[in-house]
């Protein structure tokens, strides 16, 4: 029978290959479901693996959705990294969104294009305000940083509903819930004509390997990384708890909330109550596949971009339901986080032989692995 | 329209509203109470509803649907359990993996049956007590399974003080040392998940059979991550649980019927009212670290592997 | 780990053969500036059949709005048979993701392409600029352009005609609407719903409850229960799902149906369901496009249209209320009877419409008060 038995030491290989091994029994998982429900596996495949790149405008898509995916990952990340679950990015990604709109309204058709740095600007800073809240929280009262955040989000929602339905709604708009157009200067820039695809992108880029260096090569960084993985060494070390929770929050917020600004200064150009995509959602589980580290972001919230849009072209082309997106997700997911426990054990054939001593209650009770303390605290 | 009757009709509706969040809260209690925190509930509970409803329309036995609601419900847990309990994975993550996950089959698998309604149904009502005036309304007009949740609780409530009950919180407290006094640790933590999954299952079913008899993707719209947080605020008690489920349902209620009454207040402002308490109370029970830390079971979220 | 390398190898070898030829078909579906018909004129040739596509908000299982649309689609897909092909889309949401999909229609060859929901508004302008030669259809909105033209229901028809059962049914003399979002759309539906009421009660009052959302079954729910807490016996909605009229049968209470016929989720409650009927829109659009004739334009049908209707009447429902339901329906087709005439009073007692006069469609569209009847006041505030 099969048994899984730890290893001395993790495995390196296994770290890199594990991601690689659960897309692929994803993979495998999404082809035979695709045959269950009587498409061609191969066709259903290729929509979600293939044609998602066909073309500049598909890869432009592409692209469009994974850079705020990408945003808020690498801010998770290391929030999540530093042992603060802020499952609320959403939330800030709102009011990001909001703050962004405030200023966009100003602009009129002669402002400077200049004005979009402020925009996101206010975007981040409006993520950072909204992140603070639940930092303040945690730091104050020691409330949990999981429900606050998450019941902000439901608050932003809300907040968002009552701007766009009152003092914020296009005057000229037929009393529908919207803000005005923005005005064009306030357009992010785009890359390549013909595609959605925005500088946003390479923000997105940037600040992944900014957060990178910040975790991996300062001591800032590390001092989060040792407070999440063992909090007693961060003590003794003399790292500050609580300077770790308010960076983690500030800085996961301040991506989330430029992530909002870029969603709309950018596809939207308007404020809506549609806003909220998901994304603060979604890019827990990039940050999940990225195995929490910004640049893995980078290849995971391309990936679950791909996911997204092969469930789009997957329901407009094969007539199947959009849910299968959350399915695929969800396999991802849990393919994943099985096939990481094979980085601290392996699996071993073993016949099964075992010794026919008389066991005593103690022994029958207790799980039959055996050995050493395996490192405590790793995601 | 009496002052009075109205109070009585809005605690009717608070006490089913909040019945929901009281089983899967109560589900989560025992999860949290032996030291393993399930981020899934919400999928639990889809999956649950989705399970339950489709039974009830193919056999017409609401009973039936329960039960099928509840298997499903364990059924996500055990896949949860069997990762985060065996393999060691991280709590949070294969929780959020499962709330995913069941949500996304129980929308895929859902589709067929969106445009289905269940048969008429006899609104239970316990004989002469339903048309006592005031009290009738608000306590004697409810389905069975409300009265179920009741007794649920008090009877959670003197489980945890019994021998299997002290074993569970031990576990919570300490798995090492239960561990070293010959507890199968593992084994116990994975029943107690499965246990929790199956009432977040039946309180998915209780919305989709008892509460709006529909399925739609989706319908449980948060109430999953609510108990979470009601788990916590009500430190792990079941009875506070109870009561923690009804005030949110009052709060819910509340804020629909102040529109009916015609208060000006914007009603987004009014929508927000949940969420505010639910910070509120979370920030005045944390405010006592001792408090919190005299039930907090220790163990909470991490992994236990039994060791040297 | 040789084991998971073998599905690997087999599904790239089957990618791999796949491949090319999946290029081949994206890249040949880029719309070819010089083949694409001539904007407006030219008819199709019969041989190749138009290809339509619907791009829904909701799932078509909502038993509402969505549900209604993709009525309309099967009624003109079995009309029109093989000179048209149909599909659709359900579940696009209204944000940055629907310019995407309604692209992506555009590129696969639709030629005409529906948006049944206010927010496609921008996404469809945007694409109809790239795509100057696929008409679109956009319904509820108001801006159009060269292939752009909009359409809408008279749904406050219906809330009229429901109004006047739920007036003659009423006992209690206080109505509840579970309202979705307060669009001038759904504002009027409420006006119109009490005014009919108020042919047969003069003096019944309407109570509302704003959920915010167009589909949320649980929310709905308790708003119903909300407003038959506080008297209301007879409920309406502008929402999307049943959940209403479940409520009030569980309730023992009485209610309609919205968009479709509800009968079947209800069968006590249920007095009757407004429906909206696509299907005569539907056909014309089609028909426009096959003849050749499509042009822009901003359509609003109602009952004599065919696309309105109080349909599956309850036994329950008294002679003398069918009779003024008839009566109605009958002089809305013969253009002799106008639900919204003078006099008409406000809540506040300011009087907005004349005796004798009949409101233009310019003033039913800007509605943006509660007519008297109606309590609370409107969430809006500006």
């Amino acid at each position: 029978m099969l048994e899984l038995t730890p290893r001395a030491t993790p495995s390196l290989r296994m770290a890199y290959l594990s991601p690689a091994l659960a897309l692929v029994v994803t993979v495998m998982l999404c082809a035979a479901l695709f045959a269950l429900l009587g498409q061609s596996p191969a066709r259903g495949l290729a929509l979600f693996f293939v044609e998602p790149f066909a073309g500049a405008r598909a890869l432009g898509e592409l692209s469009l959705k994974a850079a705020p995916l990408l945003l808020i990952g690498s801010g998770l990340a290391l929030s999540f990294r530093a042992n603060v679950w802020n499952v609320g990015a959403e939330g800030q990604f709102i009011a990001g969104a909001l703050c962004a709109a405030r200023v966009a309204l100003t602009a009129t058709d002669s402002t400077s294009p200049s004005i979009v740095i402020p925009i996101l600007c206010a975007g981040a800073l409006g993520g950072m305000a909204w992140a603070s809240v639940t930092a303040a929280l945690k730091d104050r009262f020691g409330a949990s940083e999981i429900l606050v955040s998450l019941m902000l989000v439901y608050v932003a929602e809300q907040l968002l509903g009552y701007l766009v339905f009152g003092p914020w709604r296009d005057p000229a708009g037929h009393n529908f819930p919207q803000t005005s157009l923005f005005a064009d200067p306030t357009r992010i820039p785009r890359l390549v004509s013909g595609s959605r695809a925005n500088v946003g992108l390479v923000l997105a880029l940037g600040l992944a390997g900014a957060a990178w260096l910040f975790s991996e090569r300062s001591r800032a960084g590390f001092a989060l990384q040792v407070g999440g993985a063992s909090p007693p060494a961060a003590r003794y070390a003399g790292y500050s708890a609580r300077r770790a929770l308010w960076l983690a929050c500030l800085i996961s917020g301040g991506l989330a909330g430029l992530a909002g600004a870029l969603e709309v200064a950018g596809p939207l150009g308007q404020l809506t109550p549609h806003v909220p995509a998901g994304y603060g959602f979604t890019a827990i589980i990039v940050a999940f596949v990225g195995r929490l580290s910004p640049l893995g972001a980078i290849l995971s919230s391309f990936l679950l971009s791909l996911f997204h849009i092969g469930g789009e072209l997957a329901q407009s082309r094969l007539a199947l339901p959009k849910s299968i997106t959350m399915v695929f997700q969800g396999l991802l997911l849990f393919s994943l986080l099985a096939s990481d426990t094979l980085i601290h054990r392996r699996i071993r054939w073993r016949r099964s032989v075992r010794a026919a001593t008389p066991s005593s209650a103690l022994a029958a009770a207790s799980a039959p692995t055996s050995s050493d303390e395996r490192p405590e605290g790793s995601p | 329209m009496a002052g009075l009757d109205s109070i009585a009709s809005l605690c009717g509706a608070s006490i089913d509203a909040g019945t929901a969040l009281a089983l899967a809260s109560l589900g989560l209690t025992c999860n949290e109470r032996a030291g393993v925190i399930n981020l899934g509930a919400e999928g639990m509970m889809l999956l649950g509803a989705l399970a339950g409803f489709a039974t009830t329309v193919h056999t017409g036995a609401s009973l039936l649907g329960f039960a099928a609601g509840a298997l499903a419900g364990a059924t996500l847990a055990a896949v949860f359990g069997a990762l985060a309990i065996w393999l060691d994975t991280n709590q949070y993550a294969t929780g959020l993996a499962a709330s995913l996950l069941g949500a996304g089959v129980a929308a895929f698998a859902g589709v067929p049956y969106t445009r289905e309604a269940l048969g008429e149904r006899a609104t239970p009502a316990l004989g002469g007590l339903a048309d006592v005036p005031v009290l009738g309304p608000a306590l004697f007009r409810h389905h069975p399974l409300v009265y179920g949740v009741v007794l649920l609780a008090v009877a959670l409530h003197y489980l945890l003080e019994t021998r299997p009950g002290l074993i569970v919180r031990g576990i919570g407290e300490s798995p090492e040392t239960a561990h070293a006094l010959g507890y199968p640790v593992r084994r116990i933590r994975f029943a107690c998940v499965a246990a929790g999954g199956a009432l977040c299952g039946l309180a998915g079913a209780y919305l989709s059979l008892v509460y709006t008899p529909l399925w739609v993707e989706g319908m449980t719209a948060g109430k999953g991550w609510i108990a979470l947080a009601l788990t916590t605020f009500a430190t792990w008690r079941p009875l506070l649980v109870l009561l923690g489920a009804y005030s949110f349902g009052a709060v819910t209620m509340l804020q629909l019927h102040l529109q009916g009454e015609g208060v000006s207040v914007p009603s987004q402002l009014l929508s927000m009212l949940p969420y505010l308490a639910t910070i509120l109370v979370l920030v005045l029970i944390s405010r006592g670290p001792a408090l919190r830390r005299a039930t907090l079971p220790a163990s909470l979220g991490k992994p236990f592997n039994p060791g040297a | 780990m040789m084991t998971a390398l073998h599905p690997i190898l087999r599904l790239t070898r089957r990618l791999a053969g796949c491949l090319p030829w999946l290029l081949l078909a994206s890249c040949s579906k880029e719309p070819a500036a010089g083949s694409a018909p001539q904007a407006s004129a030219e008819a199709l040739a019969p041989s190749t059949p138009l290809k339509v596509a619907f791009s829904y908000v909701g799932p078509v299982g909502d038993a509402g709005w969505t549900f209604a649309h993709d009525a309309g689609r099967k009624a003109v897909a079995a009309k029109f048979g093989s000179k048209i092909s149909t599909s659709f889309v359900e579940n696009v949401p209204e944000s940055a993701d629907a310019e995407r999909v309604i692209t992506d229609l555009a590129s696969q060859g639709n030629r005409l392409i529906f948006g049944t929901t206010f927010g496609y508004m921008e996404p469809i302008l945007k694409v109809a600029r790239e795509f100057p030669e696929v008409r679109f259809e956009h319904a509820t909105g108001y801006k159009t352009s060269a292939n752009v033209r909009t359409y809408d229901s008279r749904t406050y028809e219906g809330a009229y005609l429901a109004g006047v059962v739920a007036g003659a049914m009423t006992t209690s003399k206080v109505l509840g609407v579970v309202a979705s979002i307060p669009i001038p759309e759904v504002i009027r539906n409420i006006d119109s719903f009490t005014l009919g009421a108020q042919t047969q009660k003069p003096d019944v009052t309407t109570k509302v409850v704003w959920i915010n959302r167009w589909f949320d079954p649980p929310k709905e729910g308790e708003a119903a229960q909300a407003l038959i807490n506080q008297g209301a016996d007879v409920l309406m909605q502008n929402t999307d799902s049943s959940a209403v009229l479940q409520t009030a049968e569980k309730a023992g209470k009485l209610s309609f149906g919205w968009d479709s016929d509800m009968s079947h989720f209800g069968p006590n409650a249920h007095l009757a369901s407004a429906v909206v009927n696509w299907a005569p829109y539907y056909e014309k659009a089609v028909g426009d496009v096959l003849a050749g004739t499509w042009s822009t334009g901003q359509t609003w049908w109602g009952v004599k249209e065919r696309a309105i209707d109080l349909v599956s009447l309850s036994d329950k429902v008294p002679p003398a209320a069918r009779a003024k339901v008839e009566e109605v329906k009958a002089g809305l087709r013969a253009g002799t009877y106008s639900i919204w005439k003078g006099p008409i009073v406000d809540q506040s007692g300011k009087t907005v419409l004349e005796p004798g006069t009949v409101a233009t469609d310019a003033f039913l569209l800007a509605i943006n008060f509660y007519v008297k009847g109606v309590e609370g006041s409107l969430p809006a505030s500006k």
